[in-house]
């Protein structure tokens, strides 16, 4: 009965994300089966070159390492973070709880380079935190934040937490708040009820949230560009470079795709391990 | 209602100040009367705001990516309709991949779409073209727009549509005066988000223009990276409030909630 | 002695009143309903009782013992909640068992009363399936058992069968009375359905804007309601506004240009409200009746008959047993009777 009619009505989105998408993403794969040279530029070969200067170059491995690295740290601490905040607003008197929300959600729609911005000027070795510290002779010397990973995985977390937040509150609200009275009635503490109730009811959504957050972080870029600059590079900034400084695109679009590739294989994988791990107790 | 112990509040404190502490510094440095960085700024100036207006490329960075926001958001959300009316109010064959298609430049890290666009407009002779670059951006916002949409179209009972043909409508008369005030907060909230999401985008962006169309966040972005003078906090402070004050406007009509969480369908 | 005793409780929120100096007490072994439609306040007396709501005024106390200071959580009653609120995340077993590991009893003897209390509600069967894979009955039954394993001294229920459809309720009604006998726990029944109530409990406590309005057995309730909310909160009742004269001879009721015989009443003589059960309305020949009507509408229901019948006392409603007999037509004149001691008199403020 239906038909064709819903292929009628996706039709305009479709072929804008053919001719836009799926179309741009096949010719980067095909670029990074291409070669390079400094004089000719492109060449229209195809071969795994480039994957193979990748893959053996432990300077890309480093980048790689500390891609993943600076992900997997930003993703526990939001996740530290965010499962007990998520909680707390829940609790929250309303009105407190609408403040709460806007603190939240609000830097999520501020441009990420403004943000980071804020982080610079936080970080730097003659930034607030340096001076703050000076000022109460904590120091004596300024502890350095700015290129270094711990700093970008601070201003990371910032960047994030919303999303864990999010997730979290999402699993949340879908909990009968009386399982918690309920366990209050049959004798559970405060700390007791967050563990043993809340926390598996909001797993759902810190696993969700620690998902989004991952690939989020793996593949950012204006954070790591502005607190890392060229010392300390990650995937997304040394695919930049290649392609606006270096000009080896095919090499650039070969690094790109490992990241793509990396990324998604990641994501299955841990879509996997939850719904196993959750089969029949959630839906 | 149970209600929060001490440290929870404590707890709650201090994370409202992680979360505040970059805005307000940027916001605080812009006041500098000084040449250099600084905060707590050593007086109150405006002489960082009086320089944007004599940088105009800031201006015309700004009046650019307000009208890109507005040109992409109004597209995706236009295209997004019928399609979100398609994936939304039945099951066909393909469906899922259909969605699962449109919603995928959320998985496909940014910096992937950024080359791909690159490469893709450079082939096509559009490179750094005002249409290439909305045509780039309709892209990275119609997932947030198809979201938005279809947890509204989903929220639709479908016997309202029917009880309207069963009155006599047309198809068309259905979704013009049914279906699509039914779903108008949607559809609303999904432009706003759009649009913010499009007003804020740098990773691709930045791949994509070049000096007669460059964006806010990517003349923002490469004037970081190059200097460091007051002058950036004071642009980024009026960036803040301008999406604070559409921020305020989305929250009193649609609810900052509901836009960002899409009403608990994901 | 009383296991729960309520004095003078009060809950203020801001202007309104919720609860106003409501006073009960619950004994031993007892079942008692606190009946009343939204917003009565029955809800948040119980949630005072269980800990989670603080009282404005007034004392709970539980064996004596007064419970103001008392966290939820030490005050070691059993409540099943509206929604079940079972542990999503738990197996049946798990969930009935959480109470016992909240007060440290070891594992051979938790697992023996797991295996009692399941027993007694019969779900043995099912311990090791988790709460979304089960009925709603069958949720209930786990709420209920994860509230008695504790032994709790009380038994709260809040609106327990309000989530079953309408056949499974009255057969879990049954099943719940069985279970509160067998444990021989004290229990309070939040609840507003009177059907439930009457059904359930040794005692009801009807509550209205916050206030105690009647406590009494179900049949007292039903058959002497305090007042004209009560008697047509608790089934059918015909109420008819009218004036008490008193005189030698007994009272007499004066309805629009009628008057009838009344019974024996406390009421003042002055206007009152007149409640009578269309059950016990009789259709009878012209020369017994007391007032004659004609038939307006006719519902059959299966078990019996239900009429409208136009009288010169306004519309009045009378239900019939299904005999098998013939019964008036829709149109039909007819004339009722009923015995004057079935009419109850009472006073007029109490009219909705």
């Amino acid at each position: 009965m239906i038909g064709t009619r819903p292929w009628l009505l996706s039709a305009p989105a479709l072929v804008l994300f053919l001719v836009m998408l799926v179309t741009p993403l096949i010719m980067t794969a095909v670029l990074s089966f291409n070669s390079f040279d400094f004089y000719g530029g492109i060449k229209p070969t195809f071969g795994l070159g480039n994957y193979a200067d990748v893959l053996s170059d432990s300077y890309f491995y480093e980048i790689f390492g500390r891609t993943f690295m600076i992900a997997l740290v930003t993703t526990v601490i939001a996740a530290l973070i965010g499962t007990p905040q998520a909680y707390f607003m829940l609790r929250m008197h309303p009105f407190w709880r609408s403040v709460m929300i806007l603190v939240v959600l609000g830097p999520l729609l501020i441009s990420v380079v403004v943000r980071t911005l804020g982080w610079a000027i936080l970080l730097g070795n003659n930034g607030v935190i340096n001076e703050a510290l000076r000022r109460f002779d904590m120091i004596e010397r300024p502890i350095k934040m700015m290129y270094t990973s711990g700093g970008i995985v601070l201003a990371l977390v910032h960047v994030m937490v919303p999303f864990m937040i999010l997730a979290v509150w999402a699993a949340l609200q879908r909990q009968d708040p009386a399982t918690e009275k309920a366990a209050e009635s049959l004798g559970a503490g405060p700390f007791t009820v967050f563990r043993r109730i809340v926390l598996p009811q909001a797993m759902p959504g810190i696993l969700s949230g620690s998902l989004i957050v991952f690939s989020l972080s793996a593949s950012a870029f204006a954070t790591p560009a502005i607190l890392g600059g060229r010392r300390v590079k990650v995937a997304s900034t040394t695919v930049y470079d290649e392609f606006l400084n270096t000009l080896n695109w095919p090499l650039g679009a070969a690094i790109a795709i490992i990241l793509l590739v990396a990324v998604l294989a990641i994501m299955v994988a841990w879509n996997r391990l939850v719904e196993k791990r959750f089969a029949g107790v959630f839906q | 209602m149970i209600r929060n112990g001490l440290f929870a509040k404590l707890f709650s404190i201090v994370f409202a100040v992680f979360m505040l502490a970059p805005l307000v510094v940027v916001i605080g440095v812009s006041f500098t009367p000084e040449g250099f960085l600084e905060f707590p700024p050593s007086g109150i100036s405006l002489r960082w705001f009086r320089a944007i207006l004599d940088n105009p490329d800031f201006i015309e960075a700004a009046i650019m990516s307000v009208q890109l926001g507005v040109a992409s958001a109004t597209i995706a959300t236009v295209i997004c309709i019928p399609a979100a009316l398609a994936i939304g109010s039945g099951r066909f064959a393909g469906r899922d991949a259909l969605q699962a298609l449109f919603l995928s430049p959320l998985t496909v890290p940014t910096v992937v779409l950024g080359i791909a666009f690159l490469r893709f407009l450079s082939m096509m002779g559009l490179n750094g073209t005002f249409w290439g670059l909305v045509f780039c951006h309709v892209v990275i916002i119609v997932p947030f727009v198809l979201r938005l949409v279809l947890a509204s179209v989903t929220g639709l009972d479908p016997s309202i549509a029917r009880a309207a043909t069963s009155l006599g409508a047309s198809d068309w008369t259905v979704f013009r005066r049914i279906t699509l005030p039914a779903i108008i907060p949607g559809v609303v909230g999904g432009w706003v988000l759009a649009f913010i999401t499009s007003f804020d985008e740098l990773t691709v962006t930045v791949f994509i223009v070049n000096p007669a169309t460059t964006t806010l966040p990517v003349k923002l972005f490469s004037h970081i990276t190059q200097t460091t003078d007051p002058l950036v906090a004071s642009v980024s402070t009026v960036a803040i409030l301008f999406t604070v004050a559409l921020m305020l406007i989305v929250d009193r009509i649609y609810g900052l909630d509901r836009l960002l969480i899409g009403e608990g369908s994901r | 002695m009383a296991i729960l005793e309520l004095r003078d409780l009060t809950k203020r929120f801001g202007e309104t009143v919720a609860v106003d100096r409501f006073t009960l007490s619950v004994e031993k072994g007892e079942f008692v309903s606190l009946l009343g439609p939204s917003g009565c306040g029955k809800t948040t007396t119980l949630q005072m009782i269980a800990g989670f709501e603080t009282p404005s005024g007034g004392t709970i106390l539980l064996n004596g013992r007064d419970l103001a200071k008392v966290p939820a959580r030490a005050r070691g009653l059993g409540i099943v909640f509206q929604t079940y609120a079972l542990f999503p995340h738990m197996t049946v077993e798990e969930n009935v068992g959480f109470g016992l590991e909240m007060r440290k009893v070891p594992a051979d003897e938790r697992r023996r009363r797991i295996a009692q209390t399941l027993d007694l509600v019969h779900l043995s069967h099912l311990s090791g399936r988790y709460p979304r894979q089960m009925s709603g009955g069958q949720r209930q039954r786990v709420a209920l058992a994860r509230a008695l394993v504790i032994e709790p001294e009380l038994l709260l229920l809040d609106e327990p069968l309000s989530n079953l459809d309408a056949k499974l309720r009255e057969e879990m009604q049954l099943e719940l009375r069985r279970i509160q006998q067998e444990a021989g726990v004290t229990t309070l029944l939040v609840t507003h359905d009177q059907s439930e109530a009457m059904a359930l409990s040794d005692r009801i406590a009807v509550m209205q804007g916050g206030r105690l309005i009647q406590e009494a057995s179900p049949f007292d309730a039903y058959d002497r309601p305090a007042n004209g909310f009560v008697s047509s909160f608790l089934g059918k009742s015909n109420a008819i506004p009218g004036h008490l004269e008193g005189g030698a001879a007994g009272t007499k009721l004066r309805c629009r240009e009628l008057t009838l015989d009344g019974p024996a009443s406390g009421e003042t003589p002055g206007p009152v409200l007149i409640s009578l059960r269309p059950e016990r309305i009789e259709f009878t020949g012209e020369a017994e009746g007391i007032v004659a009507g004609r038939v307006s509408e006719r519902i059959f229901l299966g078990d019996k008959w239900l009429f409208k019948v136009e009288t010169g006392l306004g519309e009045l409603l009378v239900v019939r047993r299904n005999s098998g007999r013939r019964e008036p037509e829709v149109g039909e004149a007819v004339h009722l009777f009923w015995q004057a001691e079935h009419l109850r008199v009472l006073s007029a403020e109490s009219a909705e």
